[in-house]
């Protein structure tokens, strides 16, 4: 239990539930190198752009999915477009217990839906969680869609979704290859990169809303260079080419 | 153990009692001794909360509270901010999704007081302040003290409304019982639990002070 002073405020930044574990590592270095602290709300991307449009006092908005920065920007909520800093994968979460085997391909879940092994299968909620659509695109595109559908439980962001999985509560998932890295992850859980192919790409775009304050604008431009690139690199994020 | 979090809720459900203390005693007073046209729907309207599905407070909250509301707008000219999505849009969802709590364990208390006891105060010649403070709010004290009870605890624990027109902002709007969400949506059990154990400690301590003025109040009654 570590005590944590109150400390004055800093500009709060809404995540993309996929940055769980990537961004407290990019604001604790952040902070380290200018003094300045960022406050983290994390949750899905659909949900904060609709808390945006009703005013919800964020400064710097990461969003899964760019199409949501292009809606508010066309509400003229933004500074800008904003800039792309990371393309997100799709990973294939399977719970320890289950006896699913886990491959890219998904041959092993198809093979367990079709043995009737899956009862419950998670993936973040498709109305408003980015992953949660592109998760939907590539079981449909692989005809699993059907069988699934009746099975599935959704999570409130693609970071509930994933603990879902690993947490043995229900029996796979799909959600951020971003959060496989998570600490304190059993080390049995079996996680699997999925291909990019079968779904729309997810372009992590992130936007300073009119409110930004300096401190927002120096994180936003930090989060775009090279140390901060490292580290989404190594939560497994797809880089874009350096501006 | 997120203290931010932790000092959030404690202050969130004491200004919910800095309010609703002095309301309670105000309408509960009038609900218990006087008749009036409508009584039976303030006192509907009063209970809702216990019934209504938080996410229909929440709903209606963020409708009511927001940027292009008649309250929020109002709210942004006085204060410089919005008005959702803040500390003082909480503590007002806070407010009145308490309300039934606050007022009806006072309303009951203040029923039990016998006419008798009420007008002989009167014909003595005390002031009207006199007999609240010496008369009523003596005898009352039980139910009030359970209100109090009631109202921190259920602050502390409530969820859904808090996560609808909170938006879960360090320092701000995130509550323990969100924090707890947060954390085991960041697969950090181990401070879920310790938060979790926190607060069932917390509200266990609650009922049980409760209940323990009312046993003595109880014990009064009867050796008198």
């Amino acid at each position: 239990m570590g005590m944590k002073p109150v400390q004055a405020r800093g500009p709060v930044v809404a995540a993309a539930a996929d940055l769980q574990f990537a961004l407290p590592e990019l604001a604790a270095a952040f902070q380290q190198e200018t003094g300045h602290e960022v406050r983290l709300a994390f949750g899905s991307s659909g949900n904060f752009a609709r808390q945006i449009e009703q005013g919800a006092p964020f400064e710097l908005f990461l969003s899964a999915d760019q199409a949501l920065v292009e809606r508010l920007a066309r509400a003229e909520l933004t500074v800008d477009d904003g800039q792309l800093y990371g393309e997100g994968r799709l990973a294939l979460f399977v719970a320890a217990s289950s006896g699913i085997a886990v491959d890219s391909d998904l041959s092993g879940l198809a093979a367990a839906v079709k043995a009737g092994q899956v009862r419950r299968f998670a993936i973040p909620n498709p109305a408003h969680a980015p992953y949660g659509q592109r998760a939907e695109e590539l079981l449909r595109a692989k005809g699993l869609w059907e069988a699934l559908e009746p099975r599935l439980v959704l999570g409130e962001n693609a970071a509930q979704a994933a603990q879902f999985a690993l947490s043995g509560s229900v029996d796979a998932g799909i959600s951020a290859w971003s959060l496989a890295r998570a600490p304190g992850l059993t080390p049995e859980a079996k996680v699997v990169l999925l291909p990019a192919d079968d779904h729309a790409p997810l372009r992590q775009r992130m936007v300073l809303l009119k409110s930004a304050g300096p401190v927002a604008r120096r994180f936003h431009d930090w989060l775009l260079g090279s140390e901060s690139r490292a580290v989404l690199a190594r939560y497994g994020f797809d880089l874009p080419a350096q501006p | 153990m997120d203290w931010n979090a932790l000092k959030l809720s404690l202050l969130l459900a004491a200004a919910t009692l800095g309010v609703l203390l002095p309301l309670g005693v105000w309408l509960g007073r009038l609900l218990a001794w006087r008749r009036f046209p409508g009584k039976v729907l303030v006192e509907a309207a009063l209970a809702l909360p216990l019934v209504l599905p938080p996410t229909v407070l929440g709903f209606y909250l963020l409708v009511a509270m927001g940027g292009d509301s008649q309250l929020g707008q109002w709210y942004q000219a006085l204060a410089g901010r919005q008005l959702v999505f803040s500390f003082d849009g909480l503590l007002i969802a806070s407010l009145i999704f308490n309300l039934p709590f606050a007022i009806q364990p006072m309303q009951r208390a203040f029923e039990a007081i016998p006419i008798e006891v009420r007008e002989a105060a009167r014909c003595c010649g005390m002031s009207a302040w006199r007999r609240l403070w010496r008369i009523e709010l003596a005898l009352a004290w039980p139910g009030i003290l359970s209100a109090a009870v009631l109202t921190f605890a259920h602050t502390l624990g409530e969820f859904g409304v808090v996560l609808m027109v909170g938006g879960s902002i360090p320092g701000e709007t995130r509550t323990l019982a969100i924090s707890i969400y947060d954390r085991v949506q960041a697969f950090d059990t181990a401070g879920a639990a310790t938060m979790s154990a926190a607060l069932l400690a917390i509200s266990l301590a609650a009922i049980a002070i409760s209940y323990l003025a009312l046993n003595r109040v109880l014990r009064h009654a009867r050796h008198d």
